[in-house]
């Protein structure tokens, strides 16, 4: 069970969250311009990747707010957490 | 007093004396005892019969590892529990307990015969046999083996005690209350770190404890004194809690760590009123010392495993801790220096004994202390063979070779009616492979032991490969203190005298005379995997240690391999001939020992196993007779029966009485979400596949809400009550996911919008009235508002007052009738309601419940989201194509609506159907098909929605149908399991297609 640091709560349990998938697939400004390729490519298509991976997270039962986490899935070691629309760390 | 009871210890109070019970006869033993011990000291070994063989077994060791001394604990009660381990449970007055897995007795077990038959059952044996023939499966084989399988018996009836759960949050958490888990406390808790220590047992000490012995002595002192000094000042220690009788369970990732606290399972059960049993802690800690100790091993040869076969620090412990002796007779069976402690407390208290060592020699203090005391050692000899059926009474034992492969010489019988066996030690490292540690192996003890990467947990003591008592206070001293950053403290000159191990020898599977196919060299004695079972399954190709443990079940029974996994992987890597570190372990998991169910759901059941959500007129419905429907958590009202109506007839009414007079209905449980900010028009236009810009102040709109993939997510009435303010409604399910998916959207994607969404469902109620006589009665609630249909038109809202109490009223309709909805605070919503009923009594307002509406609502062809979508429907699809915009650039779902496969003609479409005989109701999820005679049938389609409409006067559904746009009028076939209902299929919409009754 994870701990979380909510980057507007302070530090809470895992139960208190939500994760809502891989971060920074940012929805396409003009979806009509797209083939059917592109969309499905942002509808659908997601990494599950087995070391450090992007995911967007929300503190369902807490403030409710989105953010990313920046989390390694082989040993759930948490590296960052970053609000919404801040860049997501280099290293 | 027995004649087993030979010593007077401190923590067995012989002065009072405890009655219990063991397979029904009565017993005495003393405050302080276990089951276990108390049980030898009446002599008693026999305790039980093994799983597949249903060999005689007896009582092995004194822990949590213990394989054979299961128990069925107070058995025909509501209380009882199966599978307890005799040497955990604490004794009480009027215990009962009894062995399990054997028929008629424990002494004349039936199934004994499985021993005799056990050259025929071997590894894999169920796999192979049952197999065939295929139809003895079901009638023979499965009976059979659900006849012989598991071990006691679950309780039938219902769980009385209760169980608690408790969340707590510490600096450091110390597991094990042996001699290191003490020293890590003490300087945690000295270093100003809220501290918890948690220790299975009822007395912290670990085996240090009762340890007495001139070769282990503390600053002077022998070892049991020194810590009994060390434990008393670390009561005193204010920033500390000690928990005893509590075992740690799981150890989850980030430190948390649940553990189990025994409350009141050592109470006779008539002193325990009715209070907590067994407590769940649910431990978040900063730092986690691991120093749960080292279980010993047993070894492994022919015969291995007969009552009054024990471990030897186990023989130690009822000795010196609980002062009985299991044997007059022993003999201890070692291949380790600590062996001979056991060998060394026997003989200061007079009872005989001798040792039989694998070693060629050893040298230390502790053995030259026994061979002083004049204990006879038989160096470099292994046991061959052992009898006696019931318990132990004679060994013979042969020299071995060089190397320790074979046996030479004569044999030699030799008396006994105890045998206690030393294999060495292995670390528990569950607790540090639980939270994702990795091991070691080490060749010169044979032992898996902990491999440090985690900051925030370390491992000290014998479960991180320390046995000897100076390098444990040494090590663990430096370890805690650079764990927790503290400097120099009391622990850092203990002076330790001990008796240092240089000899040693391991040999996993003893050799023998008698050919490996005729020994029975047991590994698991619970599941009874022998070492013959694990090398047949490396002859038939298994290689992974894995799939071993699978074949064999070796490691699979309730103690989860504690005694056996070592032993199993040492005899793999020998016979394969591979390193035995090269092979790894099995994956240790959660729990250690077994959990009550109780235990993990605590509070958590009856009432408070679920939310159950009311209205606020949720009291009124009970007292109409309401009968009720779960949607969600909430309870809604389904039908209201007179007297002894059935639902059919029920709904029939209601349905009847809303189309001609007026109906009314709580619609309080809609989701309600209060949307404001300027850019809150903007924000519909996206999420609703409709335009919302222009809709005035004060009109209602109904929306359609999408997915990403274009699939018909939610639908709702949404009000623009101002400028930049709208309420927006939900179906009752989805209220939550809505409010979560709109919020993902602001925050995610469209952060530069200024809206707020805020839950309103439960801040207020809602009565629906409906049908012809409706405005007649919101008339008579609203005396001074104009509701001519200029002044008051459909799909608007204006707000309302009674009694100064100010309510909105929406005139929308999900009947198609003419239709109010009224919505005034909860605290209101009772009040309301009796003021509808009351004011609609003249015109026979009739309450109506879910049911019914589905029911006006088919008739109206308007879909539920969730019975006649399924997540695969788009609004084309559901033939709401006038709900799409065309002229908006975007909304979430429009770009998946002209995807190739979203265009499809041939997807499944929502149609209406009409059965050729107008009284036969279809079922719900009913198939549907077109051509009967092309086989395999093709299913074209199935039933969402069916009713018989009192106003129509026959049966309608709604149904989604591959290309049913196309097929109005034609014939189809319902098959069901004993006849073909033929139907056509028809418009969606069957009543009043005109909307006339809206503004009727």
């Amino acid at each position: 069970m994870f701990l979380i640091n909510c980057p507007y709560c302070g530090e809470r349990d895992q139960s208190e969250f939500s994760c809502g998938g891989e971060a920074h697939i940012v929805r396409p400004k003009q979806p009509t311009e797209l083939s059917d390729d592109q969309w499905a490519e942002y509808l659908f298509m997601r990494k599950n990747i087995k070391g450090v991976q992007f995911e967007r997270w929300n503190h369902a039962h807490g403030c409710r707010k989105w953010f990313n986490m920046v989390r390694d899935t082989s040993n759930d070691k948490i590296h960052a957490i970053y609000k919404m629309g801040e860049k997501p760390p280099v290293e | 007093m027995t004649k087993f009871r030979v010593n007077k210890t401190k923590y067995v109070d012989q002065t009072k004396s405890v009655s219990f019970y063991f397979d029904g006869k009565s017993y005495h033993g003393f405050e302080g005892d276990t089951l276990a011990s108390a049980l030898l000291a009446n002599g008693v070994h026999l305790v039980g019969r093994s799983f597949k063989y249903h060999r005689p077994r007896g009582i092995m060791s004194c822990g949590s590892e213990e394989p054979n001394a299961i128990c069925q604990i107070n058995e025909d009660t509501d209380i009882t529990e199966p599978n307890v381990r005799a040497t955990e449970i604490e004794l009480y007055e009027g215990l009962k307990a009894s062995s399990q897995n054997c028929w008629p007795s424990v002494k004349f077990d039936i199934g004994g015969i499985n021993n005799l038959i056990s050259p025929f059952i071997p590894a894999g044996f169920y796999y192979k046999t049952f197999m065939w023939p295929k139809s003895f499966w079901k009638k023979i084989y499965e009976p059979l083996i659900r006849m012989s399988a598991g071990l006691g018996k679950s309780p039938t009836k219902p769980d009385p005690e209760l169980y608690d759960h408790k969340h707590v949050h510490f600096d450091v958490l110390v597991i094990g209350g042996g001699i290191s888990g003490i020293i890590a406390s003490k300087i945690a808790a000295k270093n100003n770190l809220k501290t918890i220590l948690i220790e299975d047992k009822n007395i912290l000490g670990g085996s240090t404890i009762y340890q007495k012995n001139e070769n282990y002595k503390i600053n002077n002192k022998y070892s049991s004194e020194w810590l009994n000094e060390e434990i008393a000042e670390l009561k005193k220690l204010d920033n500390l809690t000690i928990k005893t009788r509590t075992s740690l369970a799981a150890y989850h990732s980030y430190n948390y760590l649940l553990a189990k606290e025994n409350i009141s399972d050592h109470i006779p059960l008539d002193k325990r009123n009715g209070g907590i049993r067994q407590r769940l802690w649910k431990i978040r800690a900063d730092k986690v010392i691991v120093a749960t100790g080292a279980i010993e091993r047993p070894l492994v040869f022919n015969n291995n495993d007969r009552p009054g076969i024990m471990l030897s620090n186990s023989v130690k412990k009822y000795l010196d801790f609980y002062g009985v002796s299991c044997g007059f007779n022993n003999v201890i069976f070692t291949n380790n220096d600590g062996a001979y402690e056991t060998a060394v407390s026997l003989k200061e208290k007079g009872i005989s004994v001798e040792i039989i060592d694998i070693r060629k020699k050893s040298n230390s203090k502790i053995v030259k202390n026994a061979e002083k005391l004049g204990v006879k050692i038989y160096w470099n000899s292994t046991i061959v063979n052992t009898y006696g059926h019931r318990k132990i009474n004679s060994i013979d034992i042969m020299n071995l070779s060089e190397d320790g492969s074979n046996v030479v010489g004569d044999k030699n019988r030799i008396n006994c009616d105890c045998l206690a066996l030393s294999g060495g030690w292995t670390p528990m490292v569950h607790m540090h492979t639980q939270s994702g540690g990795k091991l070691d192996f080490r060749e010169i003890d044979q032992t898996f032991i902990p491999n440090e990467i985690d900051e925030n947990h370390i491992n000290v003591g014998s479960c991180n490969g320390d046995f000897e008592l100076d390098d444990i206070i040494k090590n663990t001293n430096n370890k805690v203190k650079n764990f927790l950053k503290v400097s120099e403290n009391e622990f850092d000159n203990t002076s330790v005298l001990n008796s240092k191990e240089i000899d040693k020898r391991n040999i996993w599977l003893l050799p023998n005379y008698i050919s490996e196919g005729k020994c029975k060299s047991f590994i698991d004695f619970q599941n009874d995997s022998t070492a013959k079972d694990i090398k047949l399954a490396l002859r038939e190709g298994f290689k992974s240690i894995e799939h071993v443990k699978r074949y064999t079940t070796t490691g699979m029974a309730t103690d989860q391999g504690k005694l056996s996994n070592m032993h199993a992987l040492g005899i793999i890597a020998d016979t394969a001939g591979v390193k035995m570190g090269t092979l790894g372990t099995t994956t240790f998991r959660p729990p250690f020992t077994p959990l009550t169910f109780g235990s993990i759901v605590g509070r958590n059941v009856g009432k408070f196993f679920d939310i159950v959500r009311k209205t606020s007129i949720h009291e009124w419905h009970s007292q109409n007779n309401a009968k009720y429907e779960n949607v969600g958590q909430w309870k809604r009202p389904w039908y209201y029966p007179i007297n002894d109506e059935g639902l059919h007839d029920a709904v029939q009414r209601e349905s009847k009485a809303a189309r001609d007079s007026a109906g009314i209905l709580d619609a309080s449980t809609l989701g309600k979400i209060d949307i404001q900010g300027t850019d809150a028009s903007e924000f519909l236009n996206r999420v609703y596949t409709n335009a919302w810009s222009k809709l005035e102040i004060g009109k209602c709109r109904y929306g359609l809400m999408l997915n990403e993939d274009g699939m018909v997510y939610d639908d709702g009435v949404t009000t623009r009550l101002g400028e930049n303010h709208y309420l927006m409604t939900t179906t009752t399910g989805g209220a939550a996911n809505v409010l979560s998916k709109l919020e993902d959207y602001l925050q995610t994607e469209w952060p530069e919008l200024d809206v707020y969404l805020t839950s309103v469902t439960d801040h207020y109620s809602t009565a629906s009235i409906c049908g012809p006589n409706s405005k007649k009665i919101l008339k008579k609630i609203f005396p001074d508002k104009d509701f001519s249909d200029d002044a008051f038109p459909h799909m608007s809202y204006q707000n309302g007052k009674i009694d100064e109490i100010i309510c909105r009223i929406m005139r929308i309709s999900f009947t198609g009738e003419l239709s109010y909805e009224i919505n005034i605070e909860s605290q209101y919503g009772k009040s309301l309601w009796e003021k509808c009923i009351e004011a609609g009594k003249e015109f026979k307002i009739t309450p109506y419940g879910t049911e019914t509406m589905h029911l006006l609502r088919a008739e109206k062809g308007f879909i539920i989201v969730g019975q006649d979508t399924d997540g695969t429907m788009t609004p084309i699809d559901l033939q709401m194509d006038w709900i799409v915009s065309k002229k908006k650039y975007d909304f979430i779902g429009k770009r998946s609506l002209y995807r190739s496969d979203t265009i499809r003609e041939d997807r499944k479409q929502l149609v209406g159907l009409l059965t050729d005989d107008p009284n036969e109701i279809l079922e719900e999820g009913a198939q549907i098909v077109s051509d009967m005679s092309k086989k395999p049938i093709e299913m074209i389609g199935h039933v969402t929605s069916s009713y018989f409409s009192p106003n129509l006067k026959k049966s309608i559904a709604l149904a989604v149908v591959k290309s049913g746009k196309t097929m109005k009028g034609q014939k189809l076939i319902v098959p069901m399991e004993n006849k073909n209902i033929n139907v056509t299929v028809s418009d969606s919409v069957f009543l009043d297609k005109e909307n006339k009754r809206i503004n009727a």
